[in-house]
């Protein structure tokens, strides 16, 4: 069919530039809902640009005119056929408290493999150190940890100073920033099939298991305990977490157990991987701030016992929030919901 | 239904419709990067500046802001423009690039913020190697971040207006006393050849006046081989009137 290109211009650029305005005031504007006479009024323009954009066929080559319309028809299509819920109005308490351990609980399975890997790692790090001693600077990389447990006490304990004096904030920032990437890089190798992560959570774990047995067997547990916990008892599960995320990632690539196409896998667990890794950043923060303002201070400047009792309350409350917090009741979930009569 | 043509996104909608959208290549991806990185450094520069005024206070918690105000912009930079800017950063929008949905859907954050996190395994080990290697062997042009969040880079088409009446300028198109060599033009000259010439009218202004002269010269040369007119309707015609004539008789409503 040959029609009147010039005519049909002129008929239908006015319903084009209808449906132009009408997409770029939603696209401004996130959260803004459309009446129904609205939803009519753009159901129609996106109906008639269709249409349209098959008559040209009848227009060989019009490139511009068919760009357009493309451009068009495929911002309409994203708004007509999302069928995923409308981003709403963000309350982060309510995400913090109810969607991140909501989400953390659905995927507790991956958590406890996380764990594993992690005490895998723990138990080769630390008997790989109990029956090779010299094998601590490759397990322990760090300068700090290369002197003798006994000898590090009591450099620590008989501090004059306090060595994180007017750098205790910054220092305090850099161990929330690097945490945070190491806690991405591990969500992000789940991409590896899992494979970087599980690396990442083996090797933290090779150096906790490898510094722990190092610590008890030099007769300083509590000095260990007194360190590790007041900001482990949150770093450690965020890292954790992370893995976690890496490990999600990694079974809805490989898709053990699912029918669905790996496409819709991914798009399924996308919002779990945001959240968790996100919850991670925000705990990380707290651990951020305990390791520079309270970690680093040893006995005689505060108790070992202060220290611990501070890092199990932690870890107890932590427990209690992954586990419990945006529980719905038992009542409150059929709440509403039809009641069901049996009939004779 | 959705999948992929050559260098472009096709969308089939429920409707019966097939669209597709054309998809960015990794130099042109490259280059929008390089530009947000421009932009990133900018921005930590102009803000570390402005957060060493905090040093009059306390240096420690000037120099906190900073890692804390680096480490924001260079992650939130690509998440917070394109959940913002529905796909688009300062770099994309300068090279007319976007984000979408691989289905065509819309945007969600938490495919954004995929996408964007998993930058820390597409820069590995260095220069996005893993993410460039990624992007060529996908069909999509996918970096790994896409492939996980579901996520295409797109070109954006510049908007158009057009308007076919100024093509005629007004003159009397004389293949018009010839409705049955018009039909026989609009039988013999291909889809393509009818969309080359009405191109050619449409960007004449763009050219230089000789190649412009060159141009419907040999257009022009090619329409009279599919179709000879009488030498009463092209005597005194040039070219380029040739092929507004002709474009008019082809694209023109049939009585």
């Amino acid at each position: 069919m040959i029609v009147d290109l010039q005519r049909f211009l002129d008929a239908e650029n006015i319903f084009w530039d209808e449906l132009e305005r009408m997409l770029e005031d939603m696209e401004s504007e996130i959260d803004r809902a459309l009446s129904m006479e609205e939803v009519k009024r753009f159901h129609y323009l996106y109906q008639r640009c269709a249409t349209d954009f098959a008559k040209l066929d009848a227009f060989p080559n019009v490139r511009e005119l068919r760009d357009r319309l493309e451009s068009l028809l495929s911002r309409a299509y994203a708004e007509i056929h999302e069928t995923r819920e409308k981003p709403h109005r963000f309350s982060p308490v309510n995400w913090f408290f109810k969607t991140f351990p909501q989400t953390f609980r659905r995927h507790s399975g991956a958590f406890m493999l996380s764990v594993i890997i992690t005490l895998v790692g723990v138990a080769f790090g630390g008997l790989a150190l109990y029956f090779d001693p010299d094998s601590k600077s490759v397990l322990m990389p760090f300068s700090h940890l290369q002197v003798s447990p006994k000898e590090r006490v009591k450099q620590e304990e008989s501090q004059q100073k306090d060595r994180l004096e007017g750098h205790a904030t910054s220092f305090s920032a850099y161990l929330m920033t690097h945490n945070t990437r190491v806690s991405i890089l591990t969500m992000a190798l789940g991409i590896t099939w899992g494979i970087g992560a599980i690396l990442i959570l083996f090797s933290n774990g090779v150096m906790l298991g490898a510094v722990c047995v190092d610590y008890i067997t030099g007769g300083e547990s509590a000095f260990l305990a007194g360190w590790l916990l007041p900001h482990g008892a949150i770093e450690i599960p965020s890292i954790l977490i992370a893995g976690q995320a890496g490990l999600v990632l990694a079974r809805a690539l490989i898709g053990a157990g699912s029918s669905e196409p790996v496409r819709a896998r991914l798009r399924a667990i996308s919002p779990d991987l945001i959240t968790l890794i996100f919850g991670v950043a925000v705990l990380l923060v707290w651990a951020g701030i305990v390791e520079a303002f309270f970690s680093q201070y040893h006995e005689p400047v505060l108790p070992y016992s202060l220290k611990i009792i501070f890092g199990l309350s932690e870890l107890v409350l932590l427990t209690i929030f992954l586990s419990r917090s945006g529980k719905v009741s038992v009542g409150k979930k059929f709440e509403g919901m039809p009641l069901m009569h049996g009939g004779a | 239904m959705n999948g992929t043509d050559r260098n472009s996104l096709v969308i089939r909608t429920p409707e019966g419709i097939t669209f597709s959208i054309p998809l960015a290549g990794p130099v042109t991806r490259f280059f929008a990067w390089v530009i947000d990185m421009a932009c990133i450094s900018v921005l930590i520069s102009g803000l570390s500046s402005a957060l060493m005024a905090l040093g009059l206070l306390s240096m420690d918690i000037a120099s906190a802001a900073t890692v804390v105000a680096y480490f924001i912009i260079s992650i939130g930079y690509g998440m917070f423009l394109e959940w913002r800017f529905r796909g688009q950063t300062i770099g994309k929008r300068l090279l007319k690039l976007r984000v979408m949905d691989e289905q065509g859907f819309r945007l969600q954050f938490s495919q954004v913020g995929i996408r964007n996190l998993l930058r820390f395994v597409d820069t590995l080990p260095v220069f996005y190697l893993i993410g460039g290697v990624a992007c060529l062997l996908s069909r999509r042009g996918q970096r790994l971040g896409d492939y996980a969040a579901n996520t295409v880079v797109v070109r954006g088409r510049p908007p158009v207006n057009l308007d076919l009446e100024d093509l005629k300028e007004g003159k009397y198109n004389s293949f018009r006393d010839y409705p049955f060599l018009e039909a026989r033009l609009r039988h013999r000259a291909s889809p393509e050849e009818s969309g080359v010439a009405l191109q050619a009218l449409m960007r004449r202004g763009e050219l230089d006046p000789l190649a412009r002269v060159e141009l419907f010269r040999d257009i022009a040369a090619h329409f009279k081989s599919l179709v000879a007119f009488p030498e009463e309707a092209t005597f005194g015609l040039t070219d380029e009137q040739y092929i507004r004539n002709v474009v008019d008789s082809v694209f023109r409503e049939r009585q």
